[in-house]
Order: structure tokens, then C-alpha cells, then sequence
């Protein structure tokens, strides 16, 4: 099977990154997962070399579109060559869409941010994302279990086994995690903690996020809390319905880009501003591995006035192709992506 | 006396022409940037809002260029910006500046009160001498509002993103620099022109197809490109037409000109009383109850979305906010607030404002192919 067409997403989060190699039926064929580390590019290109080597067990992969999503979504399209730059939301939704074509609500919890996305036939009406606080993201659930000496894999299974959930205090997750101090030392079990700490985050997430939104099934969770058993029963619970957790839930974010990817190579994209590429609809992608290049960032304070942006410069092989971070148009250049 | 102001948008302009069409000097200061916003921050108080905190960067920053006097607005009904002019006397005060506090309380229809201290200002200028500054203060206002309408069409459809806002600046000096109400009206006119010549004729021809989204909220955060982190050229470029709801000059033709000058404004602001009234019966201050009724009539107007733009914490748009998810339900339109202050990332407000646009652009996509519109849910994008 040589010559096998693929569309790869890239959804580098600030917790992991995500890459999937998608065929044309929407069948992933190669997916990885790998922790951001603070050094999203390193972690992009290593990434990418094992995306690529999974799919050349399937013969030799050619690449007919890349889309990037994410909070880094504009530095992995400089560095590996995006042809289609999206957020998150829309991401996401494209992604519940084709594995549950019906969908009308997603709920997503990432490493640290949390999304509400509310879908009317097939399309998105009405979202909202956390943005001062990051409580009850994946992060926080990370340090709870360490704190309480969990393997987070454990986490949900344990909070199944409670049968009598304790009542957390989830507003804040500094006063969360006071209260689960608390309630350890008037000796209530861990199993009970980690249920009533599920509860409260479901709480938080549909008291704040959620708020005056219509939030009707079918429910579809995602995101690499949606692994967490604790945290389904919880929401199922408050929502008084089942709640669908996809297969791939933790991909959701690169699925959806690499669906993107797609939609534009087929001239299907729905964009706010004609691009003027659609027509040719060549990709930029720039080869699988990267790591034989050289690949830089720099920083600096622009002088040009008050405001003193910070302008980063991306180049690859020493030559600049992409450069962003200022408010005004003064360092702005042609070889930036442009949103698609 | 040299006489320093806050900035606004283009109001500074306005500001400038008139007290020195009056003979009175003036120091403008630096635009708010951020350096001008640290030290808003930095003498303010916490939960004060965040058009004061720039107010008190504006102010520094012209009385450390020499300014012995400040020209304050006071504000309007219950919001507490009704006694910021006070609280800001208070700090400059209390950091030391030496300098005379002149505040000018918006009249609501008693302009001689105004006048009275326009005319202190200028060291008792004859009235008809101030009336005919105003008025030329004014046609500016006007000039410049028409200009930002043609850069917000002109935004989505330009052959090379930016270049648009280089020409749109160069117009805008023009008419800060004109001499006369002539010279104002041929630079508008020039300008609008050059700014319309950005656009290709066959991007023009696609105007139909641009999402075209309305601007609702508080008056500073809608009118200062700073203080919103330049939603309208982050949309533009995203390929949206935006249109203000109320554009400065109509808020001065509502707040500050007698009844005879401000009719057609008037028709408009007893239209919005009217399209809020299902949901909001009264004044809430500020423009609470506007940004209710702009929405419902924007709605109406056939536009793709609004957005709802206002200072973190601030009153009357809580309330707005609150009953804009009724609105975007009854009439189907996307809704989606935007709270901002100093500690607003940049990232968030860029994906929620991409993720906005996708789902207007694919809401109509799904019109176009014939499939029942989807009504729109509540207002969008807000969460803590």
C-alpha cells in the first residue's frame, strides 16, 4: 500500500502534545502522546519521527494536509509546515462530531484548561472556555494524587469503589486542596476523598463554565481527564445521563485538526477570509524528521514604542519563518501562517 | 494654564481641536500602552476598573510632559465611574501633582452648565466663540467615526492584510490636522476613498459574503483599541466587518448636545429603549441598558453575532450580561461577552475570539446549504 495518502494533526497543549496520522476514511493509523515539557518544539519533532514511523509500517505515508491546534498551534505550524491553524474549540467539536455525529454537548478537561461546547445539528452554537482559573483541569488531579500517593490511573478506580463521597469545597483549588487536608485528618477514607473531589470539580465545572448554557445529551467527554472513571460517574451523576466517552478522547484536539487538514485539501474548509491557497491546496509540510535541522527561537523587547512587545522569531536552517508577539503590524512578515 | 486629558479612541483629537481652536495649550499624552497601563496599576486600587486604571496612566503621563491642569468626565447615573472623577483627584493628589482638577459632568441636555466651564477653561471666551470650537470639534468626531466605519469594511476584503490601517492612520492625521470644517470634510472624503481603494473590486463584490459582527458595551472599552486589545483589527483579520453600536459621536449627540442637535440620535436611543424593554425596562447606568437593546437591534439588522466588551467587574454590564442569553435565544443570534482588564491573556482572548468567528462562518455555511439554521445557545466564551 505505498503511497498512502494521510492528514496529521498537531495539538500541542501546555501539558502534552498530541499527534495523529489520520487516512482519508478518518481511520487513525498513527497517534502519539508525549508530555510538552515546557519545550514544545523538541517535543513536536520527536513526535513527528515516531507519527512517521507508525505509519511507514502501512506503507510509505504522504502527507496531503497538516493541521494544528492547540495553545501552541502557531509555533508547530511554523516548525513542521501547517497548512490549516485552529483553535481548540473548533478542534475539538469537528473531532465529537464525526464519533458521535449527533452530539449536542462537549464537555472537555485538558491539563489546564476546561471547555463547554454546545452543538445544534452538527453545528456549534455556544462555548465557553475557563480563563482566570484553572481548577479541576488535569493538573490539579495530577498533584491531588500525588499528594495522596496515587498513580493517577488509579485515581478513577478508586473513586468508583467510595459509597459514601465526602463533600469538598471545589471553588478554588487552594481551598479544595485545604479541605481534602482537612477531611483526611477527621479520617474519612481515600476512596471517599477522591469521589467527593470528582463531585466537586463536576460542580465547579457546570456552577462556572457551564453556567446558563443548555446542556443536553448526547454528552461526549473528552480530554485526558475523560480517562479518569471517577470523573464520568460524577458528570453522568450531575447530568443525570450517560455521558460518552470516545475512544480516542485523549487525541480529540489532533483528531480534529487532522479532520481540518483534510476539510481544507478537499476545499471544504469554512473560513472566515479566503485564503487564496485553496485552490492549489499544496501542502507545506516539511518532512517528517526535523530533528536533522536547525531548528531556533529568539526573543526580544521591540523599541519601537511604549508597549515593548515581546517579538519571537522562529528559524529553521538559519533562515526566519515566522515571527509573532507584536500588537502593531511593524514586525509583521508574509511567511507567517495565516489563520485558517 | 496647560491642559492634559485622557485618552479614548480618536476623542483626543476632538479634545486637542477645540481647546486649541480656543487659544488654550494643551499637552496630549503618550497613547495608553503598557507602560502608560503599569502605572495606572500601580496607583490604583485593585477593584477599581480598568478604564480608570488608564485614565490614571493617561493623566501621569501628561502631567509628567508639563500639564498643570486635568480635564476630567464625570459619569453618568449609578456606575460607580459617577465618582471616579473624585477618586482620580484623589490619587493624583495623593502622589503629589500640584495641579487644577476640572471636571466636566456630562449635562444631560443642560449644556450652559458645560459651556459655563468649557468657557472657564479658555479664560471666558465669548459663547458663540466656544459654540463655533464645539462644532468644529464635532465635525472632526464625525470625520473620524465616518473613517473607522470604512476601515472596519474595508478590514476583511483588502488585498494585503494590514495595509488598509497604514492608509486609514494617514487619514486620520489628515483630518487632525485640518484647519477648517472644509478641510475636515475634504480629508474625510479623501480618506474614505483611499481606504475604499484597498480593496480589490472583485473583494468587493464579495462583500455579501462577510460575517458582519456588532460591537456592544461600555463606551471606553469599545471606543479604545488599547483597552480591548484591538478586537476590531483581530476580527477584521479574521475576516469580519464590525460595527459599533454607538460610535463616539453618537454618544455625544446623546450625552452632551441639547435636544434640537441630537433628533435622529434620539430616534435611535427611544428604539433601543424599546428593543431592550422585553428584557430590561430601565436605565442600569452606564450603557447596560444599550448594550441589551443594540443587541436585540443589531440582531435584527441582520448581523452574524455580537460581542459584548466591558471592564472586569464592571456593573451595568453584569447586568447585560446576564440578559444576553435570553436575547441570543429569543432572536437566535450569538452572543459572546468579553470581560477584560489588565491580567486578561492575550491566548485566551484570541482563541475564544477564532473559535467565535468559526462558529459564525459555520452557522451560515449550514443557512446557505439550505439546513434549518441552528438557533443560537446563550452567549458564548465567558468562564472563570
Amino acid at each position: 500500500m505505498a503511497g498512502q495518502h494521510v492528514y496529521l494533526g498537531i495539538d500541542v497543549g501546555s501539558v502534552t502534545t498530541k499527534i495523529v496520522g489520520m487516512l482519508p476514511d478518518g481511520e487513525i493509523a498513527g497517534a502519539v502522546c508525549l508530555e510538552t515539557l515546557g519545550q514544545p518544539a523538541r517535543q513536536i519533532m520527536r513526535g513527528l519521527t515516531a507519527v512517521g514511523e507508525a505509519l511507514s509500517r502501512r506503507g510509505t505515508p504522504v502527507v496531503a494536509g497538516v493541521g494544528t491546534t492547540g495553545s501552541g498551534r502557531n509555533l508547530a505550524a511554523a516548525l513542521v509546515g501547517g497548512d490549516v491553524v485552529k483553535n481548540e474549540i473548533t478542534a475539538h467539536a469537528v473531532a465529537a462530531l464525526h464519533q458521535v455525529p449527533g452530539v449536542r454537548t462537549v464537555l472537555e478537561i485538558g491539563g489546564q484548561d476546561s471547555k463547554v461546547i454546545v452543538l445544534r445539528d452538527g453545528v456549534v452554537v455556544d462555548f465557553a472556555m475557563n480563563t482566570v482559573c484553572a481548577a479541576g483541569t488535569g493538573s490539579f488531579l495530577d498533584r491531588q494524587a500525588a499528594r495522596l500517593g496515587l498513580d493517577i490511573r488509579e485515581f478513577g478506580r478508586l473513586a468508583l469503589r467510595s459509597t459514601r463521597p465526602v463533600r469538598i469545597a471545589g471553588r478554588c483549588t487552594v481551598f479544595a486542596e485545604s479541605d481534602m487536608v482537612h477531611k483526611q485528618q477527621v479520617g474519612h477514607s481515600v476512596e471517599d476523598i477522591v469521589a467527593g473531589l470528582c463531585r466537586a470539580l463536576v460542580r465547579n465545572y457546570l456552577n462556572n463554565l457551564a453556567k446558563g448554557k443548555d446542556l443536553e445529551p448526547p454528552f461526549v467527554f473528552q480530554g485526558g481527564v475523560a480517562a479518569n472513571a471517577g470523573m464520568v460517574r460524577a458528570f453522568e451523576e450531575a447530568l443525570g445521563h450517560e455521558v460518552i466517552v470516545p475512544e480516542h478522547h485523549a487525541l480529540m484536539g489532533a483528531y480534529g485538526a487532522a479532520i481540518l487538514a483534510q476539510e481544507w485539501r478537499e476545499g471544504r474548509g469554512v473560513s472566515g477570509r479566503r485564503s487564496g491557497r485553496d485552490e492549489a491546496a499544496l501542502t507545506r509540510f516539511r518532512g517528517f524528521d526535523l530533528r536533522e535541522r536547525d531548528f531556533r527561537t529568539s526573543a526580544f523587547d521591540c523599541d519601537g514604542c511604549p508597549n515593548e512587545c515581546e517579538i519571537i522569531e522562529v528559524f529553521l536552517d538559519g533562515a526566519l519563518v515566522a515571527r509573532w508577539g507584536g500588537r502593531c503590524r511593524r514586525w509583521e512578515r508574509d511567511t507567517a501562517v495565516p489563520p485558517a | 494654564m496647560i491642559v492634559t486629558f485622557a485618552h479614548m479612541g480618536n476623542l483626543w483629537i476632538v479634545v486637542k481641536t477645540i481647546l486649541e481652536d480656543l487659544g488654550v495649550e494643551v499637552v496630549v499624552p503618550p497613547r495608553p500602552s503598557r507602560k502608560s497601563l503599569d502605572l495606572g496599576v500601580r496607583h490604583s486600587p485593585e477593584f477599581a476598573c480598568f478604564p480608570l486604571k488608564l485614565n490614571i496612566g493617561d493623566f501621569i503621563g501628561g502631567l509628567e510632559r508639563g500639564a498643570e491642569a486635568v480635564v476630567m468626565v464625570g459619569g453618568v447615573g449609578p456606575c460607580r465611574l459617577g465618582h471616579y472623577a473624585q477618586v482620580q483627584e484623589q490619587i493624583l493628589r495623593d502622589l503629589g501633582y500640584r495641579c487644577e482638577m476640572i471636571v466636566l459632568e456630562p449635562p444631560r441636555g443642560r449644556l450652559a452648565e458645560l459651556l459655563a466651564k468649557v468657557r472657564y477653561l479658555t479664560g471666558n471666551k465669548p459663547l458663540g466663540r466656544v459654540w463655533r470650537a464645539v462644532r468644529f470639534g464635532l465635525e472632526k468626531l464625525s470625520a473620524l467615526d465616518t473613517l473607522d466605519q470604512a476601515l472596519a469594511r474595508a478590514r476583511p476584503l483588502e488585498r494585503r492584510p494590514g495595509r488598509v490601517e497604514d492608509v486609514h492612520r494617514r487619514a486620520v492625521e489628515a483630518v487632525a490636522g485640518a484647519a477648517d470644517v472644509r478641510a475636515v470634510r475634504r480629508a474625510a472624503a479623501e480618506g474614505v476613498r483611499a481606504i475604499e481603494g484597498c480593496v480589490t473590486p472583485e473583494a468587493a463584490g464579495d462583500g455579501a459574503a462577510v460575517l458582519r459582527v456588532g460591537l456592544v458595551g461600555e463606551i471606553y472599552m469599545v471606543e479604545e483599541p488599547f483597552a480591548n486589545q484591538e478586537l476590531e483589527r483581530r476580527l477584521g483579520r479574521l475576516g469580519v466587518e464590525v460595527r459599533r453600536a454607538v460610535y463616539l459621536s453618537d454618544w455625544v449627540r446623546t450625552h452632551l448636545l441639547p435636544n434640537p442637535f441630537r433628533l435622529r440620535r434620539r430616534c435611535r436611543a427611544s428604539l433601543v429603549r424599546r428593543a431592550a424593554a422585553p428584557y430590561l425596562g430601565h436605565f442600569v447606568g452606564g450603557e447596560g441598558l444599550v448594550s441589551v437593546g443594540e443587541s436585540v437591534l443589531l440582531s435584527r439588522e441582520g448581523y452574524d453575532g455580537v460581542i459584548h466588551v466591558a471592564p472586569f467587574t464592571c456593573m451595568p454590564e453584569i447586568v447585560a450580561s446576564s440578559l444576553l442569553p435570553e436575547v441570543s435565544r429569543d432572536l437566535g443570534v450569538p452572543v459572546m461577552s468579553l470581560f477584560l482588564d489588565e491580567h486578561t491573556a492575550e491566548a485566551g482572548l484570541v482563541t475564544r475570539l477564532e473559535a467565535f468567528v468559526d462558529l459564525l462562518a459555520r452557522r451560515r455555511a449550514a443557512l446557505g446549504a439550505g439546513v434549518r439554521p441552528p438557533a443560537a445557545r446563550g452567549t458564548a466564551g465567558a468562564g472563570t
